[in-house]
């Protein structure tokens, strides 16, 4: 700042005093006093140039509010200039001056009656920016001359003027009929007119997800089309996105509506483009497969995407993200255009990763040697993200072409022979992926794999190269002493890493069972004993276990035919694809998540669909796409290998424990801590494996003692840890089975882990000495570990919203569940949800965000205070009218009143008065909504009668459905 | 829409501030230093961010930071035009898009930023309407407006506001007509170490200076314009006519504007004007490396090369070079480790060839990275693609005017590697 004065200064020696920098300069203390003076004086010049220097001020965010009524003084010009400037110098200080404001309203209403359209332009274009209450009201009157002024240059600026002012008062806007004078602004004669009326409804329909504001039918498409010529740039991508969600009726409206899109696709500016594409990409679907029409438009759609990479390296990018969807959807656009894809050594680290990324899905046997050779070239480039991208690609290449796996090998070999550190571990990486895609073919590399053994230092490389031993011990001759020197800092090592040895240490043990013993004991015992995170200690267990009962399932198990990875692993789910090619161009598409997940205000429940395919329905089209697109009829399936991702987990065939029952490790485990741990087993082991071995082998004291040993040291200290975890058992029963009285459904399932790559929740709510709790059980059912959870809400009918962040503190291992109870506060941000107590849920981990929605039972919002006084609740119950109050039955409850009468109090439902009237009990009830909603009930109980009648009585009517069904649930339980 | 703007210097100050609706606090920008933090280039920090009311979308363009944040969903590409459009209008009016020169003209550009853009809803972003409603200065018109009285802002409406060619203005006059077209071919190519040509593609663009009396319409032609693969065109042009004919006709805006861009991609054969032998090898043992940086001519068209420029970014070991040039002047920055060969005119005869050692930190592994090569060329006269045009016809005004074109050959991204 001192410097930038400074240099004011000089060039106020220089005598350039033309320049607006004199506005600056005035940093002393009586800046705002001096400006005031200037701003009152008489001559027009000094005016002009005391509000200049007022908005210097402004726009470097120095406060300059306290001259308001000066500046507000200076309006009434005919200097167009000042005016300006004063409207500018408004918009920026009105909220915070509001009386003061008011005086501007006079001349706003006046200049929007002025001859000049400028002026009423400009007029009611600068009210709709001044967000004050008061000023709106005053705004109605000039708004709807302007809607219909001669001019339009007038009307298209009243058009925006009505978003403004929908966006400060909605209700205002609908009662006026403004949006009814907007939708006929898209009939409109101009084509600049149309585009801000189209461009005006959007924004308010984003708001209103479920208003039919932007009604689209043939014609309307049809003006639109009309308008989408002649206006500007800027009204073109509204109307093009606004085009994109009308669905046709047929295949030939949707030609024919491509047709009249196509010639947007040689625009200048780029957004044009791509929404062009937008609309393109989306109505293609209809057209069927064999029409010639349907060939020309996919030849046609490649040039301007190839053109949009030549363009700033920030369109690039938005580009690049867009490409990587339309890819996915149809490859043969781009099949042809690899090239365009290399990376440009100078090209920007977020534009080199994403080319990267297409450059891999285009990846085919065509072209994979050139792909290839960029790609090593890449290898060797200085940043060091993008190099570890590459060698990552090059192994990704080999699993998608498979004839090219043998040359990625080669290249990746030659890689680790330039023993750059991080390269080699990118390399270990990826190789591991090619065993597993490929088993038994590359395996003569393994030999220099080992050589860099020590060179690595990270736990995703260390993991790999343990699995690799692992996997093929019986092919590596000092198999044994690669992995004992692993397991010499067991415990310094990431729980990816233990776990991995854990397992590659049992695969040798059941390969070569006589020199590893010794080793298998060793890796147990620090698995179980000496670890205190619970999956390295169950996956332990269960090992044993299954070595000492039945070694010969064990084998069967651990070392199972594994299924094949397959490409699609980084592929995005078919319907999220769908959907997000529905949404080309927009932030979405950046994301490459639905909008619904992330934009704030958006109501998350409009998810758009591509439109059917006319004439067979099959959208397979080629080879090619058969995989991403004939999967798009069915079911979402989230991680398309799932089935192995499970089977490596622990190399187990086991369905995976339920989140819902408790572990059953400590029980069985201490059984099994009185058995002879592996001895039993060994004896068929060896038979099986080695038969020439097993005779001298059972009569072998030495290997009897080695063997004795542990099962009987081990008693003791496998306590230590049952009985923890026993302990931690009772704790999680304490917050989920002990009741308090209020009542809680049981947990249902919110969100399955198919459709949230692995990660299960089943949750429910509850009221806990007055606070609202969120109580969830959250299951990792994937391979690797969650972190990093947090929790947020969409807004929702009572405001409910997380009154801390979610605690969960240990990272979530694979197969484990972990409880949470999470507070909830009412004070969160409030909009109506259909059904009421429907609450949207994004959850968030290291992997992903996930979405869900679930009910509450509304009794959890029964507040404490809830009991009204016996005068007011007559005088409300009359007072409510009778149209409010609605009737249900409860069937099937065998509860007399007074008992019933207990169970609902318990959940504040309060008694406030009781009668019996010819043996029937009717119970007179309040109760109080977290946010002030007084509900009063009254229960009839007649003895005999399994049958409750149920009255509410509400102000607000529509949460009787809800109490009622609380009702019911409370009294059921 | 577009909510508010923040312009940024290198450094990180907020030096303007514009909002279209309720301001927007400018600690939001903390999330956008914290990435440009991390970045380390200011050339990569990610132009799309995500904050957790906001989106900031940004671009860099003459070290300076054009941030603008959202709150709904808007198409980025349209934020990322905007901006750029902004930066142009700046650039058009001053002469220069900077920091200076912005602080200078702080109120124009307010005045600009506010006639762009209403609510967040482009208004008018066309420079030709921008400058009949606020005058660019000069500094006459300076000196005027101080002896007058008179104002930068124009009270009419602009007259190409609202008709069917927005872009040109009624009512204009020149004595002398005159309609120029530059034809200007950038090259983007990666060759490989032996020379073979990895990928190559031509960016064409073609400038215009219309300077014509009244409404004329005017239909440029090519000789084989079959060599296009893909244009864009400025609004002005006539699409259907194109489809149909291959001819461009239009209304052109008044004063300088682009009137089309295309691509001329590998597709076709892309000519490669000049030929670069090289080999730069670090040695195992001993603290040096050298370099030896041959260029000739290739296909050139029977033209000279000028402005021959070879820049190389030097492995961040590479201490000092010690080098000869035979012909033009290299620098080495030790800072940057950017070594620049400024060669000037290629000369056929006698070619031009940068050799010598390079000195690397004692202690230091032999560089791993191959230093890439970029490669800068002009040739007047040529459009590498052999795009042509063939005649320019004017309808619509009666007078003569003068025309000329004139063709140009760059290198965009031309790189060789090593």
């Amino acid at each position: 700042m001192q410097e930038w004065a400074n240099q004011l200064c000089e060039n106020r020696q220089f005598g350039s005093k033309m320049t607006d920098s004199k506005y600056f300069t005035t940093t002393k203390k009586g800046e705002i006093f001096e400006l005031k003076a200037e701003l009152n004086s008489d001559k027009k010049e000094k005016k002009k140039e005391a509000v200049k220097k007022v908005i210097a001020s402004m726009t470097v965010g120095k406060d300059v509010s306290a001259l308001f009524p000066d500046v507000v003084n200076c309006m009434q010009t005919d200097n167009l200039e000042l005016k300006k400037l004063v409207y500018l110098y408004l918009m920026n200080y009105a909220k915070s001056q509001p009386d003061m404001a008011i005086m501007a309203v006079n001349t706003f209403v006046k200049d929007c009656e002025d001859p000049n359209p400028l002026i009423r332009a400009l007029a009611v274009r600068t009210m709709g920016c001044i967000r004050v209450d008061k000023i709106t009201e005053y705004l109605c009157e000039p708004l709807r001359k302007c809607l219909k002024d001669e001019d339009p240059y007038v009307r298209k600026t009243a058009a925006v003027c009505v978003a403004k002012l929908h966006d400060i008062n909605a209700q205002l806007v609908e009662d006026q009929g403004f949006l009814d004078t907007l939708k006929d602004l898209i009939s409109d004669s101009n084509p600049m007119v149309v585009a801000n009326a189209v461009a005006a409804l959007s924004e308010i329909a984003e708001s209103h997800p479920n208003s039919n504001l932007l009604d689209l039918n043939p014609q309307t498409i049809n003006k639109l089309l009309t308008a989408l010529n002649e206006c500007t740039e800027w009204g073109q991508i509204f109307i093009l996105d606004c085009l994109a969600n009308y669905t046709p009726r047929d295949d030939r409206e949707s030609q024919s509506i491509c047709e009249r899109v196509t010639p947007r696709l040689s625009h200048a500016n780029s957004a044009v483009v791509l929404s062009a594409v937008k609309v393109l990409m989306k109505f293609m679907e209809m057209l069927p497969k064999d029409l010639d029409y349907y060939g020309t438009l996919l030849k046609k759609l490649a040039p301007p995407l190839v053109t949009l990479l030549s363009a700033e390296p920030e369109l690039q990018y938005v580009a690049l993200r867009n490409i990587n969807l339309i890819v996915q959807r149809r490859p043969e656009i781009l099949k042809h255009e690899m090239k365009v894809f290399f990376v440009k050594y100078n090209d920007p680290i977020y534009v080199k990763l994403e080319k990267l990324d297409i450059m891999i899905r285009l990846a085919s046997q065509a072209n994979i040697a050139q792909v290839l050779a960029e790609l090593k070239e890449y290898a060797t480039e200085v940043d060091v993200d993008f190099v570890r991208k590459a060698v990552r690609a090059i192994g990704r290449c080999a699993i998608k072409v498979e004839q090219s796996a043998e040359r990625c090998v080669s290249t990746l070999l030659d890689l680790i022979q330039t023993k750059v550190n991080y390269v080699v571990q990118e390399a270990i990486v990826v190789i591991k992926d090619i065993f597993r895609k490929y088993p038994n073919k590359y395996e003569s590399v393994i030999a220099t794999l080992c050589e860099n053994l020590d060179s690595l230092d990270e736990p995703e490389a260390r993991a790999a190269m343990i699995w690799i031993v692992g996997e093929y011990a019986e092919r590596i001759d000092n198999a044994d002493e690669l992995l004992e020197s692993f397991l010499e800092g067991f415990h310094d090592e990431s729980t990816q890493v233990q776990l991995q040895l854990l397992t590659a240490i049992v695969k040798l043990f059941l390969k070569k069972p006589t020199e590893t013993q010794e080793l298998v004991q060793q890796v147990l015992s620090l698995a179980t004993q000496d670890s205190d995170n619970p999956d390295l200690r169950d996956r332990g267990y269960i090992y044993w276990r299954l070595l000492s009962t039945d070694p010969v399932a064990a084998k069967e198990v651990v070392l199972a035919e594994k299924p094949l990875i397959s490409e699609e692993t980084d592929l995005i789910e078919p319907t999220l694809l769908e959907e997000l090619i529905c949404h080309i161009g927009t932030l979405a598409s950046v994301y490459h998540k639905p909008p619904s997940a992330f934009v704030e205000g958006s109501r998350g429940v409009q998810h758009k669909r591509l439109p059917g395919s006319a004439g067979s329905g099959d959208s397979v089209d080629s080879p090619d796409t058969a995989s991403a697109a004939g999967v798009s009829e069915a079911p979402p399936a989230v991680i398309p290998s799932q089935g192995d991702l499970l089977g490596d987990l622990l190399n187990l065939d086991l369905t995976p424990p339920t989140a819902t029952g408790p572990p059953p490790a400590p029980s069985s485990g201490l059984q099994m801590g009185a058995m002879d741990l592996l001895g039993g087993g060994l004896d068929s082991l060896m038979g099986d494996e080695s038969e020439p071995l097993g005779g001298d082998l059972g009569g072998s004291p030495a290997l009897g003692a080695g063997f004795g040993a542990p099962p009987a040291a081990m008693p003791a200290s496998f306590n230590a840890p049952v009985s923890g975890g026993l302990d931690d058992l009772f704790d999680l029963g304490g917050g989920v089975g002990m009741p308090m009285g209020s009542y809680s459904p049981p947990k249902t399932v919110w969100l399955p882990a198919m459709k949230a790559k692995g990660l299960e929740i089943s949750g429910t709510f509850a009221r806990r000495a007055g606070v609202i709790q969120m109580e969830m059980t959250l299951t990792n059912k994937a391979m690797s570990v969650m972190t990093d959870f947090a929790i947020q809400f969409n807004r929702n009918s009572f405001g409910l919203a997380p009154a801390g962040p979610l605690q969960i503190l240990t990272p979530l291992s694979p197969n484990q569940s972990i409880e949470a109870a999470l507070p909830l506060s009412t004070v969160g941000p409030v909009m109506k949800m259909e059904p009421l107590t429907n609450l949207q849920v994004a959850v968030k981990n290291n992997i992903d965000v996930f979405y869900f929605s679930c009910q509450y039972p509304i009794s959890m919002l029964f507040v404490e205070d809830g009991k009204m006084e016996r005068q007011v609740f007559l005088a409300t119950w009359k007072d409510i009218p009778n149209d409010n109050e609605s009737q249900f039955q409860i069937k099937d409850c065998h509860l007399n009143s007074d008992a019933a009468s207990n169970k609902l109090q318990g959940s504040n439902v309060f008694t406030i008065a009781k009668r019996t009237v010819e043996g029937q009990d009717m119970l007179y009830q309040s109760m109080k909504l977290t946010n002030g909603i007084w509900v009063l009930a009254e229960l009839r109980v007649q003895t005999g009668n399994p049958n409750y009648t149920v009255s509410l009585k509400c102000r607000a009517p529509e949460v009787s459905q809800c109490v009622f069904q609380s009702y019911e649930a409370m009294l059921k339980n | 829409m577009i909510h508010s703007l923040f312009l940024i210097n290198h450094s990180g100050d907020i030096f303007l501030e514009k909002h279209w609706k309720s301001v927007i606090s400018r600690s939001v920008c903390d999330y956008f230093f914290e990435a440009k933090e991390k970045a380390v280039e200011p050339e990569n920090v990610p132009p799309v961010l995500q904050t957790p009311h906001h989106y900031l979308i940004s671009i860099y363009r003459g070290k300076l930071f054009f941030l603008s944040v959202i709150q709904t969903e808007v198409p980025p590409l349209f934020v990322i035009e905007f901006l750029h459009r902004v930066a142009d209008t700046i650039q058009d009016y001053f002469g220069e898009c900077s920091e200076g020169v912005i602080k200078d003209n702080v109120v124009t550009v307010y005045e600009l930023l506010e006639e762009m853009l209403d609510n967040g809803f482009p208004l008018a972003t066309e420079s030709n309407v921008l400058k009949e409603m606020i005058r660019p200065p000069t500094i006459l018109r300076s000196v005027v407006n101080t002896l007058t009285g008179g104002s930068n802002v124009g009270d009419t409406l602009p007259t190409g506001q609202l008709s069917n060619v927005p872009w040109r203005r009624a009512g204009v006059k020149y004595t002398n007509n005159e309609a120029y077209f530059d034809v200007i071919e950038e090259i983007d190519a990666i060759l490989d170490k032996s020379g073979t040509t990895v990928f190559a593609e031509i960016q064409g663009v073609i400038e215009a200076c219309v300077r014509l009396t009244g409404m004329p319409d005017l239909t440029l032609s090519f000789m084989n314009p079959r060599l296009l693969d893909d244009v864009s065109f400025h609004p002005c042009v006539r699409f259907k006519r194109w489809e149909a004919e291959r001819v461009l006709s239009f209304i052109p805006p008044d004063g300088n504007f682009t009137l089309m861009n295309y691509h001329v991609s590998s597709q076709n054969l892309v000519a490669i004007p000049v030929y670069v032998k090289q080999s730069i090898s670090f040695f195992e043992t001993g603290p040096c490396g050298r370099l030896d940086i041959t260029i000739g001519p290739k296909q050139t068209m029977g033209k000279t090369v000028e402005n021959m420029m070879v820049t190389i970014h030097m492995p961040k070991a590479v201490l000092s070079a010690n080098l000869t040039a035979t012909q033009g002047n290299y620098t080495y920055d030790i800072a940057t480790k950017v070594l620049v060969w400024d060669i000037g005119k290629l000369n056929p005869q006698k070619l031009p060839n940068l050799r010598g050692s390079l000195s690397i930190q004692a202690g230091t592994p032999k560089p791993e990275e191959n230093p890439s090569l970029n490669i800068d060329l002009k040739i007047q006269q040529v459009a590498i693609s052999g795009l042509k045009v063939s005649r320019l016809d004017m309808y619509g005004e009666k007078y003569k005017p003068f025309k000329g074109v004139k063709y140009l050959t760059k290198a965009g991204k031309f790189q060789v590697r090593t």
